[in-house]
Protein backbone atom coordinates (compact mmCIF):
# COMPACT_ATOMS: atom_id res chain seq x y z
CA UNK A 1 0.00 0.00 0.00
CA UNK A 2 1.15 3.53 -0.81
CA UNK A 3 2.81 5.25 2.15
CA UNK A 4 2.90 8.92 1.29
CA UNK A 5 4.72 12.18 1.59
CA UNK A 6 4.97 13.76 5.03
CA UNK A 7 2.01 16.01 4.18
CA UNK A 8 -0.14 13.14 2.94
CA UNK A 9 0.54 11.13 6.08
CA UNK A 10 -0.03 13.95 8.57
CA UNK A 11 -3.27 14.98 6.88
CA UNK A 12 -4.41 11.33 6.61
CA UNK A 13 -3.92 10.91 10.32
CA UNK A 14 -5.74 14.10 11.14
CA UNK A 15 -8.74 13.38 8.90
CA UNK A 16 -9.07 9.72 9.85
CA UNK A 17 -8.74 8.22 6.39
CA UNK A 18 -6.03 7.64 3.81
CA UNK A 19 -5.78 10.71 1.59
CA UNK A 20 -3.42 11.58 -1.22
CA UNK A 21 -2.44 14.69 -3.14
CA UNK A 22 -5.45 16.60 -4.56
CA UNK A 23 -7.95 14.95 -2.20
CA UNK A 24 -9.93 17.34 -0.02
CA UNK A 25 -9.85 16.49 3.69
CA UNK A 26 -11.56 17.84 6.80
CA UNK A 27 -8.75 17.66 9.33
CA UNK A 28 -8.60 17.97 13.12
CA UNK A 29 -6.05 20.60 14.12
CA UNK A 30 -3.47 20.22 16.88
CA UNK A 31 -2.71 23.91 17.37
CA UNK A 32 -4.50 27.12 16.41
CA UNK A 33 -2.57 30.39 16.41
CA UNK A 34 -3.84 33.94 15.98
CA UNK A 35 -2.08 37.29 16.09
CA UNK A 36 -3.08 40.87 16.71
CA UNK A 37 -2.99 41.27 12.92
CA UNK A 38 -5.50 38.54 12.11
CA UNK A 39 -7.20 38.11 15.49
CA UNK A 40 -9.68 41.00 15.68
CA UNK A 41 -11.31 40.06 12.36
CA UNK A 42 -11.32 36.38 13.38
CA UNK A 43 -13.11 37.27 16.62
CA UNK A 44 -15.76 39.15 14.60
CA UNK A 45 -16.23 36.09 12.40
CA UNK A 46 -16.24 33.69 15.35
CA UNK A 47 -19.10 35.67 16.87
CA UNK A 48 -20.95 35.86 13.54
CA UNK A 49 -20.63 32.06 13.28
CA UNK A 50 -22.48 31.90 16.58
CA UNK A 51 -19.42 30.77 18.50
CA UNK A 52 -19.92 30.49 22.25
CA UNK A 53 -16.91 28.35 23.11
CA UNK A 54 -13.54 27.31 21.73
CA UNK A 55 -13.27 23.69 20.58
CA UNK A 56 -10.38 23.26 23.05
CA UNK A 57 -9.05 26.38 24.80
CA UNK A 58 -5.74 24.67 25.57
CA UNK A 59 -4.97 24.42 21.86
CA UNK A 60 -5.66 28.07 20.99
CA UNK A 61 -3.34 31.00 21.56
CA UNK A 62 -2.82 34.55 20.36
CA UNK A 63 0.42 36.49 20.08
CA UNK A 64 0.42 40.27 20.21
CA UNK A 65 3.36 40.60 17.85
CA UNK A 66 2.42 42.83 14.90
CA UNK A 67 1.66 45.95 16.96
CA UNK A 68 4.35 45.60 19.57
CA UNK A 69 4.02 48.00 21.18
CA UNK A 70 0.66 49.44 20.13
CA UNK A 71 1.34 52.93 18.78
CA UNK A 72 -2.24 54.06 18.09
CA UNK A 73 -5.47 54.00 20.12
CA UNK A 74 -6.87 51.66 17.46
CA UNK A 75 -4.13 49.06 17.86
CA UNK A 76 -4.50 49.32 21.63
CA UNK A 77 -8.15 48.47 21.07
CA UNK A 78 -7.20 45.41 18.95
CA UNK A 79 -5.10 44.17 21.85
CA UNK A 80 -7.84 44.82 24.38
CA UNK A 81 -10.31 42.93 22.20
CA UNK A 82 -8.04 39.88 22.03
CA UNK A 83 -7.27 39.92 25.76
CA UNK A 84 -10.99 40.12 26.58
CA UNK A 85 -11.91 37.36 24.13
CA UNK A 86 -9.13 35.08 25.39
CA UNK A 87 -10.04 35.66 29.03
CA UNK A 88 -13.67 34.90 28.32
CA UNK A 89 -13.05 31.68 26.42
CA UNK A 90 -9.87 30.43 28.07
CA UNK A 91 -7.35 30.88 25.27
CA UNK A 92 -3.77 31.88 26.04
CA UNK A 93 -2.40 35.30 25.14
CA UNK A 94 1.30 35.96 24.66
CA UNK A 95 1.35 39.67 25.23
CA UNK A 96 3.41 42.50 23.77
CA UNK A 97 7.07 41.66 24.21
CA UNK A 98 6.67 37.89 24.36
CA UNK A 99 7.54 37.53 20.70
CA UNK A 100 6.46 36.41 17.24
CA UNK A 101 3.72 33.77 17.21
CA UNK A 102 5.60 30.99 15.43
CA UNK A 103 8.84 31.68 17.32
CA UNK A 104 6.92 31.23 20.58
CA UNK A 105 5.47 27.97 19.24
CA UNK A 106 8.95 26.60 18.65
CA UNK A 107 10.49 27.85 21.89
CA UNK A 108 7.71 26.79 24.23
CA UNK A 109 7.02 23.34 22.87
CA UNK A 110 3.59 24.34 21.56
CA UNK A 111 4.16 22.46 18.31
CA UNK A 112 5.60 18.97 18.01
CA UNK A 113 6.57 16.60 15.21
CA UNK A 114 3.58 15.26 13.30
CA UNK A 115 1.26 18.11 14.36
CA UNK A 116 -1.19 19.92 12.12
CA UNK A 117 -0.70 23.60 12.93
CA UNK A 118 -3.02 26.33 11.65
CA UNK A 119 -1.87 29.91 12.10
CA UNK A 120 -3.35 33.12 10.81
CA UNK A 121 0.02 34.43 9.70
CA UNK A 122 1.61 33.38 6.42
CA UNK A 123 4.93 32.62 8.15
CA UNK A 124 3.33 29.90 10.26
CA UNK A 125 5.09 27.60 7.76
CA UNK A 126 8.21 28.23 9.87
CA UNK A 127 7.03 25.50 12.26
CA UNK A 128 7.57 22.94 9.47
CA UNK A 129 11.20 22.87 10.64
CA UNK A 130 9.93 20.71 13.51
CA UNK A 131 8.29 18.13 11.23
CA UNK A 132 4.82 19.75 11.46
CA UNK A 133 2.34 20.43 8.71
CA UNK A 134 2.08 24.14 9.54
CA UNK A 135 -0.02 26.29 7.26
CA UNK A 136 -0.83 29.99 7.14
CA UNK A 137 -4.48 30.99 6.79
CA UNK A 138 -6.67 34.07 7.07
CA UNK A 139 -9.11 35.21 9.73
CA UNK A 140 -12.12 33.17 8.50
CA UNK A 141 -10.23 29.89 8.66
CA UNK A 142 -8.81 30.90 12.05
CA UNK A 143 -12.33 31.58 13.35
CA UNK A 144 -13.60 28.26 11.97
CA UNK A 145 -10.68 26.35 13.49
CA UNK A 146 -11.19 28.01 16.90
CA UNK A 147 -14.86 27.06 16.78
CA UNK A 148 -14.80 23.57 15.26
CA UNK A 149 -11.21 22.37 15.77
CA UNK A 150 -11.21 21.59 12.08
CA UNK A 151 -9.97 22.94 8.79
CA UNK A 152 -10.64 21.79 5.27
CA UNK A 153 -7.51 21.34 3.19
CA UNK A 154 -6.76 20.16 -0.28
CA UNK A 155 -3.90 17.71 0.23
CA UNK A 156 -0.97 19.34 -1.56
CA UNK A 157 1.38 17.83 -4.07
CA UNK A 158 4.94 18.01 -2.79
CA UNK A 159 8.20 19.34 -4.17
CA UNK A 160 11.18 17.52 -2.71
CA UNK A 161 14.24 19.68 -2.17
CA UNK A 162 17.44 17.68 -1.73
CA UNK A 163 20.17 19.65 0.02
CA UNK A 164 23.68 18.26 -0.39
CA UNK A 165 27.05 19.08 1.15
CA UNK A 166 28.08 21.85 3.54
CA UNK A 167 28.01 25.64 3.39
CA UNK A 168 31.04 27.57 2.24
CA UNK A 169 32.49 29.96 4.84
CA UNK A 170 30.40 33.16 5.00
CA UNK A 171 27.27 31.38 3.74
CA UNK A 172 24.29 30.41 5.86
CA UNK A 173 20.69 29.22 5.72
CA UNK A 174 19.44 32.65 4.59
CA UNK A 175 21.64 32.47 1.50
CA UNK A 176 20.39 28.96 0.70
CA UNK A 177 16.79 30.02 1.25
CA UNK A 178 17.12 33.10 -0.96
CA UNK A 179 18.88 31.05 -3.64
CA UNK A 180 16.00 28.55 -3.60
CA UNK A 181 13.32 31.27 -3.76
CA UNK A 182 15.19 32.94 -6.62
CA UNK A 183 15.52 29.65 -8.48
CA UNK A 184 11.95 28.51 -7.91
CA UNK A 185 10.25 31.89 -8.34
CA UNK A 186 7.51 33.54 -6.29
CA UNK A 187 4.76 31.10 -7.29
CA UNK A 188 6.52 27.79 -8.04
CA UNK A 189 5.35 26.14 -4.84
CA UNK A 190 1.86 27.65 -4.90
CA UNK A 191 -0.78 25.12 -3.69
CA UNK A 192 2.14 22.75 -2.99
CA UNK A 193 4.13 21.59 -0.01
CA UNK A 194 7.90 21.36 0.16
CA UNK A 195 9.84 18.59 1.90
CA UNK A 196 13.52 18.89 2.62
CA UNK A 197 15.89 15.93 2.39
CA UNK A 198 19.53 15.16 1.68
CA UNK A 199 22.83 14.65 3.43
CA UNK A 200 23.18 18.37 4.17
CA UNK A 201 20.50 18.05 6.84
CA UNK A 202 23.08 16.48 9.17
CA UNK A 203 24.82 19.85 9.24
CA UNK A 204 21.72 22.02 9.68
CA UNK A 205 20.64 22.88 13.21
CA UNK A 206 17.10 23.91 14.09
CA UNK A 207 17.80 27.62 13.54
CA UNK A 208 18.94 26.88 9.98
CA UNK A 209 15.83 24.81 9.33
CA UNK A 210 13.52 27.51 10.69
CA UNK A 211 15.01 29.98 8.20
CA UNK A 212 14.51 27.59 5.28
CA UNK A 213 10.95 26.64 6.18
CA UNK A 214 10.14 30.31 6.76
CA UNK A 215 11.40 31.47 3.38
CA UNK A 216 9.57 28.84 1.37
CA UNK A 217 6.30 30.75 1.68
CA UNK A 218 7.97 33.37 -0.53
CA UNK A 219 7.83 30.70 -3.25
CA UNK A 220 4.15 30.18 -2.36
CA UNK A 221 4.51 26.97 -0.33
CA UNK A 222 1.55 25.75 1.70
CA UNK A 223 3.90 23.94 4.11
CA UNK A 224 7.68 23.42 4.20
CA UNK A 225 8.58 20.37 6.22
CA UNK A 226 11.78 18.82 7.52
CA UNK A 227 12.07 15.20 8.58
CA UNK A 228 12.37 14.46 12.29
CA UNK A 229 15.98 13.41 12.74
CA UNK A 230 18.55 13.34 15.56
CA UNK A 231 18.94 17.13 15.39
CA UNK A 232 15.18 17.53 15.90
CA UNK A 233 15.17 15.04 18.74
CA UNK A 234 18.14 16.75 20.40
CA UNK A 235 16.36 20.10 20.23
CA UNK A 236 13.17 18.71 21.76
CA UNK A 237 15.10 16.94 24.52
CA UNK A 238 16.97 20.12 25.39
CA UNK A 239 13.63 21.91 25.64
CA UNK A 240 12.00 19.13 27.63
CA UNK A 241 9.33 18.66 24.96
CA UNK A 242 8.09 15.20 24.06
CA UNK A 243 8.75 13.97 20.56
CA UNK A 244 5.16 14.00 19.40
CA UNK A 245 4.40 11.65 16.54
CA UNK A 246 7.16 12.11 13.96
CA UNK A 247 6.33 11.36 10.34
CA UNK A 248 8.82 10.23 7.70
CA UNK A 249 8.12 10.15 3.99
CA UNK A 250 7.66 6.61 2.71
CA UNK A 251 10.09 5.11 0.21
CA UNK A 252 7.35 5.17 -2.44
CA UNK A 253 6.24 8.76 -1.71
CA UNK A 254 5.32 10.58 -4.92
CA UNK A 255 6.75 14.03 -5.61
CA UNK A 256 5.62 16.42 -8.28
CA UNK A 257 9.16 17.72 -8.68
CA UNK A 258 12.60 17.18 -7.22
CA UNK A 259 15.07 20.04 -6.85
CA UNK A 260 18.69 19.45 -5.91
CA UNK A 261 20.72 22.16 -4.23
CA UNK A 262 24.44 21.72 -3.66
CA UNK A 263 25.34 23.89 -0.69
CA UNK A 264 29.03 24.26 -1.66
CA UNK A 265 27.91 25.97 -4.89
CA UNK A 266 25.99 28.70 -3.00
CA UNK A 267 27.71 32.07 -2.54
CA UNK A 268 26.21 34.89 -0.42
CA UNK A 269 22.87 35.99 -1.90
CA UNK A 270 20.73 39.11 -1.87
CA UNK A 271 17.12 39.86 -2.85
CA UNK A 272 16.81 43.20 -4.58
CA UNK A 273 13.77 45.48 -4.51
CA UNK A 274 10.82 44.83 -4.72
CA UNK A 275 10.36 41.07 -4.54
CA UNK A 276 11.94 38.29 -2.46
CA UNK A 277 12.47 36.22 -5.62
CA UNK A 278 14.48 39.01 -7.29
CA UNK A 279 17.65 37.29 -6.12
CA UNK A 280 21.24 37.79 -7.23
CA UNK A 281 24.71 37.27 -5.84
CA UNK A 282 25.47 39.64 -2.97
CA UNK A 283 28.62 40.65 -4.85
CA UNK A 284 26.51 41.99 -7.73
CA UNK A 285 25.09 44.64 -5.40
CA UNK A 286 28.37 45.43 -3.68
CA UNK A 287 28.88 49.13 -2.97
CA UNK A 288 25.20 50.14 -2.93
CA UNK A 289 24.95 52.75 -0.13
CA UNK A 290 22.83 51.61 2.85
CA UNK A 291 21.01 54.02 5.19
CA UNK A 292 19.31 51.59 7.52
CA UNK A 293 20.10 48.03 8.61
CA UNK A 294 17.32 45.97 10.19
CA UNK A 295 18.22 42.86 12.20
CA UNK A 296 15.17 40.91 13.27
CA UNK A 297 11.96 39.10 12.18
CA UNK A 298 10.93 35.44 12.06
CA UNK A 299 13.62 34.87 9.42
CA UNK A 300 16.63 36.61 10.93
CA UNK A 301 15.77 37.50 14.53
CA UNK A 302 17.13 34.54 16.52
CA UNK A 303 20.18 34.36 18.78
CA UNK A 304 22.50 32.84 16.18
CA UNK A 305 21.51 35.57 13.70
CA UNK A 306 22.55 38.38 16.05
CA UNK A 307 25.79 36.54 16.83
CA UNK A 308 26.52 36.21 13.09
CA UNK A 309 25.71 39.87 12.54
CA UNK A 310 27.93 40.99 15.41
CA UNK A 311 30.86 38.89 14.23
CA UNK A 312 30.60 40.34 10.71
CA UNK A 313 30.14 43.86 12.09
CA UNK A 314 33.33 43.45 14.13
CA UNK A 315 35.27 42.04 11.18
CA UNK A 316 34.19 45.03 9.08
CA UNK A 317 35.65 47.46 11.61
CA UNK A 318 33.20 47.34 14.50
CA UNK A 319 32.08 50.96 14.19
CA UNK A 320 28.72 52.08 12.90
CA UNK A 321 28.95 53.79 9.50
CA UNK A 322 28.30 57.55 9.90
CA UNK A 323 24.59 58.37 9.74
CA UNK A 324 23.47 54.75 9.39
CA UNK A 325 20.50 53.55 11.46
CA UNK A 326 20.99 50.09 12.92
CA UNK A 327 17.76 48.63 14.30
CA UNK A 328 17.59 45.40 16.29
CA UNK A 329 14.32 43.58 17.01
CA UNK A 330 14.76 40.18 18.71
CA UNK A 331 12.11 37.69 17.60
CA UNK A 332 11.08 36.88 21.18
CA UNK A 333 11.62 37.63 24.83
CA UNK A 334 13.77 34.53 25.13
CA UNK A 335 16.01 35.67 22.26
CA UNK A 336 16.20 39.12 23.85
CA UNK A 337 17.13 37.71 27.25
CA UNK A 338 19.87 35.44 25.89
CA UNK A 339 21.40 38.32 23.93
CA UNK A 340 21.11 40.54 26.98
CA UNK A 341 22.84 38.02 29.21
CA UNK A 342 25.69 37.29 26.81
CA UNK A 343 26.44 40.98 26.19
CA UNK A 344 25.47 41.06 22.51
CA UNK A 345 22.72 43.66 22.91
CA UNK A 346 24.90 45.86 25.04
CA UNK A 347 27.72 45.69 22.53
CA UNK A 348 25.37 46.67 19.70
CA UNK A 349 23.87 49.52 21.74
CA UNK A 350 27.32 50.82 22.62
CA UNK A 351 28.08 50.82 18.90
CA UNK A 352 25.02 53.02 18.30
CA UNK A 353 22.24 50.54 17.55
CA UNK A 354 18.57 50.96 18.50
CA UNK A 355 16.93 47.95 20.19
CA UNK A 356 13.14 47.83 19.84
CA UNK A 357 10.45 45.77 21.53
CA UNK A 358 10.46 42.13 20.42
CA UNK A 359 7.98 41.02 17.76
CA UNK A 360 7.51 41.59 14.05
CA UNK A 361 8.98 45.06 14.42
CA UNK A 362 9.69 47.12 11.30
CA UNK A 363 9.15 44.22 8.87
CA UNK A 364 5.64 45.19 7.73
CA UNK A 365 5.38 48.78 8.91
CA UNK A 366 3.03 47.97 11.78
CA UNK A 367 5.43 48.82 14.59
CA UNK A 368 9.03 49.79 15.00
CA UNK A 369 11.12 52.08 12.84
CA UNK A 370 9.79 53.21 9.47
CA UNK A 371 12.41 54.14 6.86
CA UNK A 372 12.52 57.66 5.47
CA UNK A 373 11.86 58.74 1.89
CA UNK A 374 14.38 57.38 -0.58
CA UNK A 375 16.22 55.32 2.03
CA UNK A 376 17.94 52.06 1.19
CA UNK A 377 17.39 49.36 3.80
CA UNK A 378 19.33 46.11 4.15
CA UNK A 379 17.30 43.66 6.20
CA UNK A 380 17.36 40.13 7.57
CA UNK A 381 13.60 39.84 6.87
CA UNK A 382 11.72 37.80 4.29
CA UNK A 383 9.76 40.40 2.31
CA UNK A 384 10.89 43.50 0.45
CA UNK A 385 7.73 44.53 -1.38
CA UNK A 386 7.47 48.21 -2.21
CA UNK A 387 6.13 50.04 0.87
CA UNK A 388 6.41 46.86 2.95
CA UNK A 389 8.10 48.71 5.81
CA UNK A 390 5.66 51.60 5.56
CA UNK A 391 7.39 53.85 3.03
CA UNK A 392 6.86 53.39 -0.72
CA UNK A 393 9.95 55.34 -1.71
CA UNK A 394 12.31 53.17 0.35
CA UNK A 395 14.26 50.37 -1.32
CA UNK A 396 14.55 47.16 0.68
CA UNK A 397 17.23 44.55 0.10
CA UNK A 398 17.22 41.20 1.92
CA UNK A 399 20.37 39.34 2.91
CA UNK A 400 21.94 37.22 5.63
CA UNK A 401 22.57 38.50 9.15
CA UNK A 402 26.30 38.47 8.38
CA UNK A 403 25.86 40.63 5.27
CA UNK A 404 23.65 43.01 7.25
CA UNK A 405 26.17 43.20 10.10
CA UNK A 406 29.01 44.01 7.70
CA UNK A 407 26.89 46.63 5.92
CA UNK A 408 26.21 48.38 9.24
CA UNK A 409 29.92 49.04 9.58
CA UNK A 410 30.67 49.71 5.92
CA UNK A 411 27.65 51.86 5.11
CA UNK A 412 27.21 49.91 1.89
CA UNK A 413 26.39 46.42 0.69
CA UNK A 414 29.52 44.29 1.19
CA UNK A 415 31.17 42.47 -1.67
CA UNK A 416 31.72 39.25 0.26
CA UNK A 417 31.94 37.89 3.78
CA UNK B 1 -23.64 34.22 -9.73
CA UNK B 2 -23.53 36.21 -12.96
CA UNK B 3 -21.30 39.21 -13.23
CA UNK B 4 -21.02 42.00 -15.75
CA UNK B 5 -18.30 44.53 -15.15
CA UNK B 6 -15.40 46.59 -16.34
CA UNK B 7 -11.91 45.09 -16.31
CA UNK B 8 -9.14 46.68 -14.28
CA UNK B 9 -5.86 45.13 -15.33
CA UNK B 10 -2.92 44.27 -13.07
CA UNK B 11 0.39 42.50 -13.71
CA UNK B 12 1.98 39.44 -12.04
CA UNK B 13 2.80 39.01 -8.36
CA UNK B 14 0.44 41.61 -6.88
CA UNK B 15 0.99 40.96 -3.17
CA UNK B 16 -1.50 41.68 -0.41
CA UNK B 17 0.58 44.62 0.86
CA UNK B 18 0.04 46.20 -2.58
CA UNK B 19 -3.71 45.67 -2.24
CA UNK B 20 -3.69 47.32 1.19
CA UNK B 21 -0.57 48.34 3.08
CA UNK B 22 -0.08 46.57 6.43
CA UNK B 23 0.89 49.93 7.88
CA UNK B 24 -2.63 51.27 7.19
CA UNK B 25 -4.08 48.70 9.57
CA UNK B 26 -2.69 50.69 12.49
CA UNK B 27 -5.61 53.09 12.01
CA UNK B 28 -8.50 50.71 11.39
CA UNK B 29 -9.46 47.36 9.94
CA UNK B 30 -12.77 48.75 8.65
CA UNK B 31 -12.69 48.02 4.91
CA UNK B 32 -15.03 50.93 4.18
CA UNK B 33 -12.34 53.26 5.47
CA UNK B 34 -9.34 51.36 4.10
CA UNK B 35 -10.78 51.26 0.57
CA UNK B 36 -9.52 54.82 0.13
CA UNK B 37 -5.98 53.38 0.17
CA UNK B 38 -6.48 50.31 -2.03
CA UNK B 39 -3.46 49.76 -4.36
CA UNK B 40 -1.99 53.09 -3.22
CA UNK B 41 1.65 52.08 -3.72
CA UNK B 42 1.29 50.58 -7.22
CA UNK B 43 -1.82 52.29 -8.70
CA UNK B 44 -2.34 55.56 -6.81
CA UNK B 45 -5.34 56.60 -8.94
CA UNK B 46 -7.21 53.32 -8.52
CA UNK B 47 -9.17 54.24 -5.40
CA UNK B 48 -10.54 57.35 -7.10
CA UNK B 49 -11.41 55.61 -10.38
CA UNK B 50 -12.76 52.25 -9.21
CA UNK B 51 -16.49 51.79 -9.81
CA UNK B 52 -18.96 49.50 -8.15
CA UNK B 53 -18.94 46.23 -10.09
CA UNK B 54 -15.42 46.47 -11.54
CA UNK B 55 -13.57 43.20 -12.13
CA UNK B 56 -9.85 42.79 -11.57
CA UNK B 57 -7.96 40.93 -14.30
CA UNK B 58 -4.45 40.11 -13.13
CA UNK B 59 -1.48 38.01 -14.11
CA UNK B 60 0.12 35.23 -12.10
CA UNK B 61 0.25 34.79 -8.33
CA UNK B 62 -2.34 37.41 -7.39
CA UNK B 63 -2.48 38.00 -3.63
CA UNK B 64 0.93 36.62 -2.72
CA UNK B 65 2.70 37.52 0.52
CA UNK B 66 0.83 38.05 3.76
CA UNK B 67 -2.32 35.97 4.37
CA UNK B 68 -4.15 39.05 5.69
CA UNK B 69 -7.83 38.66 4.91
CA UNK B 70 -8.43 42.39 4.91
CA UNK B 71 -6.90 42.36 1.39
CA UNK B 72 -10.10 40.62 0.26
CA UNK B 73 -12.61 42.66 2.22
CA UNK B 74 -11.01 45.93 1.10
CA UNK B 75 -11.44 44.92 -2.54
CA UNK B 76 -15.07 44.08 -1.84
CA UNK B 77 -15.58 47.40 -0.07
CA UNK B 78 -14.05 49.16 -3.09
CA UNK B 79 -16.75 47.59 -5.27
CA UNK B 80 -14.77 44.76 -6.89
CA UNK B 81 -17.15 41.90 -7.62
CA UNK B 82 -14.71 39.34 -9.03
CA UNK B 83 -10.98 38.77 -9.48
CA UNK B 84 -9.72 36.95 -12.55
CA UNK B 85 -6.05 35.90 -12.58
CA UNK B 86 -3.77 33.46 -14.33
CA UNK B 87 -3.02 32.09 -10.87
CA UNK B 88 -3.62 33.04 -7.25
CA UNK B 89 -1.65 32.73 -4.08
CA UNK B 90 -3.37 29.94 -2.15
CA UNK B 91 -4.00 32.10 0.91
CA UNK B 92 -5.70 34.88 -1.06
CA UNK B 93 -7.76 32.31 -2.99
CA UNK B 94 -9.04 30.76 0.25
CA UNK B 95 -9.71 34.11 1.85
CA UNK B 96 -11.67 35.28 -1.19
CA UNK B 97 -13.92 32.23 -1.25
CA UNK B 98 -14.33 32.47 2.53
CA UNK B 99 -15.74 35.98 2.06
CA UNK B 100 -17.90 35.14 -0.95
CA UNK B 101 -15.69 36.98 -3.46
CA UNK B 102 -15.67 35.19 -6.82
CA UNK B 103 -12.13 34.33 -7.93
CA UNK B 104 -11.52 32.73 -11.31
CA UNK B 105 -8.25 31.18 -12.33
CA UNK B 106 -8.08 31.68 -16.10
CA UNK B 107 -5.90 32.99 -18.90
CA UNK B 108 -6.24 36.76 -18.56
CA UNK B 109 -3.59 37.75 -21.11
CA UNK B 110 -6.13 38.96 -23.71
CA UNK B 111 -8.09 41.15 -21.29
CA UNK B 112 -7.37 44.88 -21.57
CA UNK B 113 -8.00 47.76 -19.22
CA UNK B 114 -11.62 48.89 -19.49
CA UNK B 115 -12.88 45.79 -21.35
CA UNK B 116 -16.45 44.85 -20.54
CA UNK B 117 -16.34 41.30 -19.15
CA UNK B 118 -19.04 38.92 -18.01
CA UNK B 119 -18.49 35.99 -15.69
CA UNK B 120 -20.98 33.14 -15.54
CA UNK B 121 -20.79 30.14 -13.24
CA UNK B 122 -21.71 26.87 -14.91
CA UNK B 123 -21.46 23.89 -12.59
CA UNK B 124 -18.08 24.13 -10.88
CA UNK B 125 -16.48 26.31 -13.57
CA UNK B 126 -16.65 29.95 -14.51
CA UNK B 127 -16.86 31.13 -18.08
CA UNK B 128 -15.43 34.56 -18.77
CA UNK B 129 -16.49 36.54 -21.83
CA UNK B 130 -14.81 39.68 -23.14
CA UNK B 131 -17.96 41.17 -24.57
CA UNK B 132 -16.75 43.66 -27.18
CA UNK B 133 -14.27 41.26 -28.77
CA UNK B 134 -16.38 38.13 -28.26
CA UNK B 135 -13.58 36.24 -26.55
CA UNK B 136 -14.53 33.24 -24.42
CA UNK B 137 -12.17 32.18 -21.62
CA UNK B 138 -12.82 29.18 -19.41
CA UNK B 139 -11.81 29.08 -15.77
CA UNK B 140 -10.28 26.26 -13.74
CA UNK B 141 -13.05 24.32 -11.91
CA UNK B 142 -13.48 25.02 -8.20
CA UNK B 143 -13.18 22.11 -5.75
CA UNK B 144 -16.68 21.11 -4.60
CA UNK B 145 -16.18 22.38 -1.07
CA UNK B 146 -15.08 25.81 -2.31
CA UNK B 147 -18.08 26.00 -4.58
CA UNK B 148 -20.39 25.27 -1.65
CA UNK B 149 -18.75 27.88 0.54
CA UNK B 150 -18.93 30.42 -2.29
CA UNK B 151 -22.59 29.62 -2.96
CA UNK B 152 -23.35 30.20 0.72
CA UNK B 153 -21.68 33.60 0.50
CA UNK B 154 -18.60 32.71 2.54
CA UNK B 155 -17.39 30.61 5.45
CA UNK B 156 -19.42 32.42 8.11
CA UNK B 157 -22.79 31.76 6.45
CA UNK B 158 -21.63 28.28 5.40
CA UNK B 159 -20.80 27.25 8.98
CA UNK B 160 -23.85 29.02 10.39
CA UNK B 161 -26.08 27.11 7.96
CA UNK B 162 -24.37 23.75 8.40
CA UNK B 163 -23.47 23.90 12.09
CA UNK B 164 -19.94 22.77 11.27
CA UNK B 165 -17.96 21.07 8.52
CA UNK B 166 -19.76 17.77 9.13
CA UNK B 167 -18.98 15.23 6.44
CA UNK B 168 -19.26 17.44 3.40
CA UNK B 169 -16.27 16.03 1.50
Amino acid sequence: MYGGTISEQILSRRCGRQVQADDVAICAVDRVIGTDGSGPMAIDYFEQMGGSQLFDPARVYFSLDHYAPATTPETQAFHARIRTFAARYGATVFDVGDGISHQIAIERGLVRPGDLVVGADSHTVTCGALNCFAVGVGSSDLAAAMLTGQIWLRVPQTIRIVLRGRYRPGVGAKDVGLALVGRLGADAANYRAIEFAGDALDGLDLDDRLVLSNLMVEAGAKAAIFPCDPATAAYLTRRGVDRGSPIAASADARYVEEVTCDLPSIAPQIARPHSPDNVSLLAHCAGVPVHMVFLGTCTGGRVSDFHDAWAAFTRAGGRLAPGLQLVLTPASREVHDVLDADGTLNAFVNAGAIVTETGCGACCGTSGVIPGNGMTVLSTANRNFKARMGRATASIYLASPAACGAAAALGRIPEGL
Amino acid sequence: MNIDGRARVFADDVNTDYIISSARKRQTIDPMVLRAFVFESIAPDFAATVRQGDVIAAGRNFGCGSAMEIAVTVLQAAGIQAVLARSFSRSFYRNAINNGLLVVECDTTAIREGDRVTVRMSGDSAGVRVVDRQLEISGTPLPAIMLRILECGGLVPFLSANGGFGSIV
